[in-house]
């Protein structure tokens, strides 16, 4: 390291020593490192390096289509390739990524490591899912290609398995096909939790893209009250004549003061959310805002000033019923966790990564400021989410404790076996593996 | 337009490539490592949503001036003709390994004046030849002014952006555009490791800049734009200042 410097993740916080290393030639710079970095979109340390280990290889540069096949939808790029390019470049042409996460800053090489989940995941499951052939530099030196068929363990624990099975060089998957670059889309109103999953559980059903934004800020009546997204692919007949043009963001230039984004704007921002949106529409919506919403904004995580915040998202199984949600917004409200949005979405299947996220369940995500008295706010959540069966999601991930984690994933020391035949030395490591997926005795835990 | 690009693996150069390509221009790709090359063929073919095999490729190092008529004659050949020559190859190192290593030192002035200057002098026949056309090289800002950080760098620049100049001047008659390109600090591979200071630009927005150049035939262009004035500013400042400075 030349320079005294530090990296962290969307949400700022933690922010450790450690610096990136960056070139076109990715299989070069892999080379003896302990991770590789895309976009630094995931909230917590997934990203970060581990103590004393502070160089990571960046994979940005290394950002090259390497095929892509007009009939099949089959592309192969490079995994700095960043999701971005893929939608400005081919939505226009008839195709569309299988899955995509909540922002299209991040690369294909993440989406693999995070094994991200969309709107569609109750019909299409998680990236991985439509991964076909992986490229990896792993811990030994060698370039190994792995699959369903050859190397199947390590294609597994590699999908969803945060860059800590090898590094992933290049990602062969498949595109989907779509009759217009539009959407069509609905808003439902709804009043309470049990409204929410009900409405959500019918939309499934003919909607390939739903989710929802729920009110975790106001008490009483009000609490679990928000609205239900869905949409389609708009057919051609439906569609806009004109392509959706790029949407123009701003830029919050600096950082908020942290109080900015206290109990009464969180507040205030959910009761004009909810005045604002009718008790139904429907009609032609833009990509960039059904997707996208917060990527018109660059740099939104400044609005929580310099301590950051973390982005806590599990997903609770259905035989919870809506009594564990509810209990889940009680803690939220009781602890004070004020947060300006949270989104809620029904999941299907979990999928074949070892790690992966996802499973059947209503999955919840929301924003907490960096604060004294988060750790204690997440720890209560995991409490109930370990209660239910439930489990976290990893690239929002910073609070969780180690027991907690092991409490919640049962696949982990499968996992842990294939890690340990890739890389007996544990040469790959991030700041994450060291809190919570480690071999081993607890090493001081979470903070 | 038809347009030859030595350099479009990496970096500034790369990112040129994708926007003319985009925009619908043919190009024909040349550089040191085959497998690379067609790699980066298959990406500006699968961007632009055209058939793969569209775009070629021929080894030109610029270490090898023997190979520099060869490969922009395989260039025009593929192309079918040749309106835009475009060089973003080059050599960097810091000033620091530069002192430390004559022999390294010898080979970068080497390539990126005396070989880019021969490269150029064969493009601009060929060019010539057709009728004109436009002759776009990367320079850079360190050739502005001798500087501390960029003493050896700065003086092969130097003398590749007078080349420019002059040749701008003599063939812009006969219909030869010449454009000499001056980046600032842009974050590249080339420059990783380097501190990042104030104004530093990103490849995709030279790229823009560059490609609108090639449309005017600006014969000068900064990029970022605002090093235009940061060297402006520069080239006023008295020696006893320069000498201060670490700039």
């Amino acid at each position: 390291m030349k320079r005294a410097e530090t990296l962290a993740g969307w949400g700022r916080s933690p922010v450790v020593p450690g610096c990136e290393v960056r070139s076109e030639d990715l299989p070069r710079i892999t080379t003896g490192r302990p991770l590789t970095r895309g976009l630094g979109r995931s909230y917590g340390d997934s990203s970060l390096p581990a103590a004393g280990d502070p160089v990571v290889a960046s994979a940005v540069l290394a950002d090259r289509i390497l095929s892509f096949d007009p009939v099949s939808g089959t592309l192969r790029a490079e995994a700095g390739l960043p999701l971005s390019d893929l939608y400005r470049l081919f939505l226009p042409r008839g195709w569309f990524v299988p899955v995509t996460p909540g922002t299209q800053f991040v690369t294909v090489g993440g989406m693999v490591a995070a094994d991200v989940h969309g709107g569609n995941h109750h019909r299409d499951g998680c990236f991985g899912a439509h991964v076909t052939q992986l490229r990896m530099r792993v811990a030994d030196g060698r370039i190994v290609d792995c699959s369903r068929i050859e190397e199947r363990d390590l294609f597994r624990a590699t999908v969803g398995g945060m860059g800590l099975t090898g590094h992933i060089l290049e990602v062969t998957f498949n595109m989907a096909r779509v009759p217009s670059p539009w959407l069509w889309g609905e808003t439902q109103r709804v009043r309470s939790v049990g409204e929410f999953v009900d409405v959500l559980a019918q939309s499934a059903a003919n909607w390939p893209f739903t989710k929802g934004w729920i009110d975790c800020v106001s008490r009483g009546k009000n609490v679990g009250r928000g609205f239900v997204l869905r949409a389609r692919w708009a057919e051609r007949s439906e569609a806009a004549a004109q392509p959706p043009k790029p949407r123009r963001g701003f830029t919050l230039p600096v950082n908020l003061p942290s109080w900015a984004l206290n109990r009464l704007a969180a507040r205030l921002l959910n009761e004009f959310l909810f005045r604002t949106h009718p008790t139904r529409r429907a009609g032609l919506v833009h990509p960039d805002a059904f997707f996208y919403p917060l990527d018109s904004i660059r740099h939104w995580n400044r609005a929580y000033g310099k301590m950051g915040f973390t982005q806590y998202q599990c997903v609770i199984p259905p035989e919870s019923g809506i009594g564990a949600l509810t209990r889940f917004m009680e803690i939220v409200t009781r602890r004070g966790g004020a947060s300006p949005l949270c989104v809620i979405k029904d999941c299907g299947p979990e999928g074949d990564g070892l790690l992966s996220f996802p499973k059947s369940g209503t999955s919840i995500a929301i924003d907490f400021p960096v604060r004294p008295w988060t750790q204690g706010l997440i720890d209560a959540l995991n409490d109930l989410v370990v209660g239910e069966g439930g489990r976290i999601y990893l690239a929002k991930d910073t609070f969780t404790r180690r027991d907690h984690f092991a409490k919640m994933e049962p696949r982990l020391a499968e996992w842990q076996s294939i890690r340990r035949r890739w890389d007996p030395e544990g040469r790959l490591r991030s700041a994450q593996s060291e809190r919570l997926l480690d071999l081993g005795p607890t090493k001081g835990g979470s903070p | 337009m038809k347009i030859v690009v030595l350099g479009a693996t990496k970096g500034m150069g790369r990112a040129l490539a994708r926007r003319l390509m985009e925009r619908g221009d043919a190009l024909f790709l040349l550089g040191r490592d085959p497998e690379d090359l067609i790699r980066s063929a298959r990406d500006l073919e699968a961007r632009a949503g055209r058939a793969a095999g569209s775009v070629g490729t021929a080894v030109c190092d610029l270490e090898r001036p023997a190979g520099f008529a060869p490969a922009l004659a395989a260039a025009e050949a593929g192309l079918g003709g040749l309106d835009v020559v475009v060089v973003t190859a080059g050599l960097f190192a810091t000033q620091e390994r530069l002192e430390a290593d004559s022999e390294l030192a010898r080979r970068l002035l080497t390539v990126d004046f005396a070989n880019t200057v021969v490269f150029c002098e064969e493009a601009r026949k060929r060019l010539l030849a057709r009728g004109g056309g436009t002759l776009c090289v990367f320079s850079s800002v360190a050739g502005e002014r001798g500087r501390k950080p960029v003493v050896l760098y700065g003086a092969a620049k130097a003398g590749l952006s007078h080349y420019l100049e002059g040749l701008d001047h003599k063939f812009r008659a006969q219909g030869l555009r010449t454009i000499c390109v001056k980046p600032g600090f842009v974050r590249t591979g080339m420059t990783e490791g380097l501190k990042t200071p104030p104004f530093a630009g990103e490849p995709d927005a030279v790229a823009a800049r560059v490609v609108r150049a090639i449309d005017r035939g600006k014969p000068v262009v900064y990029a970022p734009g605002i090093w235009g004035l940061i060297m402006f500013v520069i080239r006023l400042l008295p020696r006893f200042v320069m000498r201060k400075i670490g700039f």
